[in-house]
């Protein structure tokens, strides 16, 4: 593949070993070129970037507190265009937390001002920085440190949808185990003005509690349930992209206990729980498929 | 002993490898590649380097023949789980002993 | 080297107190704007978005959602060097407060002009400073204004003080007593305020080139860098803010009378002194109350009292050898506060019983809350107070352990 082999992730980060995040973050940076300011809030890139005075990135990045990174990024594109500075992406990368909970008031007005940004939601359903606290992005069913023994009772906020009807130019939902895809999804949206949005669904051994070594295979089974798709909306038009267009071609899913049987979060989980996210992913698969076929 | 020299007003930091140490001394199991099975390595030929593409910490390099930064492999594993010749194997710390003066 | 003022004739207009503020943002050429209307702020937002779509101000302005992202804005975009604003009052800057902790740790020179208005529970529209008063420990430097004329002349010196030292300042002034009464104000022509406003020089480096990462985690303890130079710790960094707001007298004075040579009104103070050289009774009273409290000082020297009035306009860093100085002849210091400590007492009391412990001063001193949620305050209940607290010099305590309330209970 013609990836640069430029590394803007240096070795020895914080990160877990296996931390889908870090490899989303890799080639996001590559993507870029590099040629970006990112803004980070309080979450596990945090960690990833290290602690003062060292940082493990070679990329310039303004650290903002947990609510503000839509408002953040607003403030460095006013900066830039103030100054007349062109030629550098201003990109906001924040978790499930800051994106969905806490952070979801900033980006929307920022999305609704139009601003010329990219950001990037690292999804790994949880507050998983503070240790594994459920967030609005964690599924039904789920254990975490809040619902820990009656799992989460309430469904993923879908968030990519949500920033879709702001009616932003760009969004798409990506998948660390598919980093080309995640690479040619941040490539394109570097390349459109306005307010682009880019989910990227990123497992956490920890956090889901499976081995580390299985990060990429977990990453996969998703897509292959159907419990992640993968796609874009490019000016309201749908498409299936990479591994999920294939599947679509063949419209065939695996069964999504495949994909919750690998995880010890899932381990409470009801029959009538897996029985009603099996009905969520055939619902919003079969929506997909009629979006594709009407595009 | 002041801190002052830095001449930091505010907490600017700048890039540096090992951030959080040897991460090395993190893992249990190292990769190990057989470069009779490695596809570029074997072949001589840019080309496979799934293993560069998919390591989280970028201490893959796509070179020929492909090597892993040691001192920082967190032995994770992904590795040898993608390769799709099965050329990497992960072999426990303790068979491999360096010397160590520390 | 004193520069000469280009325009000599003065252009007043009637503005009032928002208007003014609106005009100091504009004169000093600010370039990102992001406020979120709130009485009695929201006419600053809208005569800025004014000056902008007009064309007479070439900034960025932001409407943002909310003043947490207001601060945010501003914060970032400071720290690609763009030179920046922001207004509000009141619940808006106990929205933004984690930012304002963030953009003094971080060292932004952003000016926020704050509306003085009262806090809820319950709601209250009108004018304390309990807003103002409640951030006081954020390590933003902060000025409070009499009059129109000042808010101006102060907002224009807190760009110049804020760049100088890399810290944020914090303009107040009371909400509709200033914001929304018109006075006379001379506006500063562009070139003069040109001449005494230099461009913003950021400390901050944003560049692919160079990378930098800005305010990550740091340590109890100091850490060294891949260069093994030992770098601070979190409290060294955080010395270093209290250390330059102790030193900032200097600069806020160099600023002050910088603009007295160029415009003619003279900031080079701390605080404002009226007739304190021969007074033995002093009242002490912040923002337009410091005003007021002029025409209760001539009712009282009326009556025979020689009565002294101590306006502070500095509240941080706090002047205390200023303090000292100007209250070294009382004998009962009177502390009108518009707004108080809960369980303790008004904050600038305190600060002036801080600043006088192990002085030579020995006075009686008073405090009494007044005018809080917009609530009246005339002359004449100044100088009740005042010849009520009299007695004291006499018998009772030098200090008392609360203050008394203004009110009707």
């Amino acid at each position: 593949m013609n990836l640069d082999e430029t590394e803007y992730l240096l070795p020895g980060n914080r990160t877990c070993p296996g931390c889908a995040l870090s490899l989303a973050y890799r080639h996001i940076l590559k993507a870029l070129e590099g040629q970006a300011i990112v803004t980070v809030p309080a979450s596990c890139l945090t960690v990833l970037h290290g602690m003062y005075p060292i940082t493990s990135v070679n990329i310039p990045c303004v650290n903002t507190p947990f609510a503000s990174t839509g408002a953040s990024a607003t403030g460095l594109v006013a900066g830039l265009k103030a100054l007349g500075k062109k030629g550098l992406s201003v990109v906001a990368i924040a978790g499930d937390g800051g994106t969905h909970d806490i952070g979801i008031q900033a980006l929307s007005g920022a999305a609704e001002r139009q601003t010329d940004f990219i950001y990037i939601c690292y999804d790994n359903e949880g507050y998983m920085n503070t240790g594994n606290q459920r967030s609005s992005s964690t599924p039904l069913g789920t254990i975490s440190g809040t619902t820990p023994i009656l799992g989460k009772q309430q469904n993923q906020k879908d968030i990519t949808a949500i920033m879709e009807a702001h009616g932003i130019p760009y969004v798409a939902n990506a998948n660390a185990a598919y980093p080309l895809d995640l690479y040619e999804k941040v490539r394109k949206a570097k390349a459109i003005r306005g307010t682009r949005f880019i989910h990227v669904f990123t497992p956490c051994p920890p956090g889901w509690d499976f081995p580390f070594s299985d990060s990429i295979k977990i990453g996969r089974l998703a897509v292959e349930t159907g419990w992640v798709v993968l796609y874009e909306v490019e000016n309201g038009i749908f498409r299936f992209t990479s591994a999920s267009e294939s599947i679509a071609r063949k419209d065939h899913l695996r069964p999504v206990s495949e994909y919750l049987a690998e995880q010890g979060r899932f381990r409470n989980i009801t029959e009538e729980q897996i029985s009603r996210l099996q009905d969520r992913v055939n619902t919003r698969w079969n929506r997909y498929l009629a979006r594709a076929d009407a595009s | 002993m002041g801190t002052r020299d830095c001449g930091h007003i505010s907490g600017e930091s700048s890039p540096g490898i090992g951030e959080a140490g040897r991460t090395s001394e993190w893992r249990n199991v190292m990769p190990v590649i057989d470069m009779d099975k490695c596809t570029p390595t074997r072949q001589n030929k840019s080309t496979c380097f799934l293993c560069w593409l998919y390591c989280p910490e970028a201490v893959v390099s796509k070179t020929i023949p492909v090597q892993i930064n040691l001192e920082y492999c967190k032995g994770c594993g992904i590795c040898a789980q993608v390769c799709p010749v099965q050329a990497i194997n992960m072999v426990a710390e303790e068979k491999v002993v360096l010397n160590r003066t520390d | 080297m004193a520069n000469k003022k280009v325009n000599k004739k003065a252009d007043i207009q009637i503005l009032d107190g928002n208007q003014a503020a609106a005009h100091g943002a504009k004169l000093s050429r600010v370039q990102v704007i992001a406020a979120y209307p709130i009485t009695p702020q929201t006419p600053v937002t809208e005569k800025l978005s004014e000056f902008v779509e007009k064309g007479e101000l070439n900034a960025e302005y932001v409407a943002v959602e909310s003043e947490h992202s207001a601060l945010t804005v501003c914060a970032s975009a400071s720290m690609v060097g763009a030179r920046t604003f922001t207004a509000t009052s009141s619940h808006g800057l106990a929205y933004m407060h984690e930012m304002l902790h963030w953009a003094a740790g971080a060292r932004l020179p952003v000016v926020l002009a704050c509306v003085n208005r009262a806090i809820g529970a319950p709601w209250n529209i009108l004018n304390d400073q309990q807003d103002s008063i409640s951030q006081r420990d954020t390590g933003w430097i902060q000025i409070y204004a009499r009059n129109n004329q000042e808010i101006l002349d102060s907002m224009i010196q807190a760009y110049k003080i804020a760049e100088a030292v890399y810290v944020p300042v914090m303009v107040c002034y009371d909400g509709f007593v200033l914001s929304h009464a018109e006075m006379p104000v001379e506006t500063l022509s562009q070139e003069d305020v040109d001449q005494f406003l230099p461009p913003y020089q950021p400390h901050t480096i944003l560049d692919p080139a160079n990378p930098k990462n800005y305010n990550l985690v740091t340590l109890p303890n100091p850490r060294a860098n891949s260069e093994n130079v030992l770098c601070h710790g979190y409290m060294e960094l955080r010395y270093l803010l209290q250390e330059t707001l102790q030193n900032s007298r200097e600069t806020i004075v160099k600023v002050g009378q910088e603009f007295g040579e160029l415009f003619g009104r003279n900031y080079a103070n701390m605080l404002w002194e009226d007739r304190l050289d021969d007074a033995d009774i002093v009242i002490v009273a912040m923002g337009s109350l410091a005003s007021e409290a002029t025409v209760a000082a001539d009712m009282l020297r009326e009556e025979g009292h020689k009565v002294g009035v101590l306006g502070l306009r500095v509240f941080r860093p706090f002047p205390k050898s200023d303090v000292v100085k100007a209250l070294k002849n009382s004998r009962l210091i009177v502390v009108f506060d518009k707004n108080i400590s809960y369980g303790s007492e008004g904050a600038t009391c305190s600060e002036i019983k801080s600043a006088l412990y192990g002085s030579n001063v020995r006075a009686v001193i008073r405090n009494f809350i007044v005018g809080l949620g917009g609530r009246d305050i005339k002359a004449r209940e100044l100088t009740d107070a005042v010849n009520k607290s009299l007695p004291s010099l006499e018998e009772g305590a030098l200090n008392n352990e609360y203050p008394e309330w203004i009110c009707y209970i």
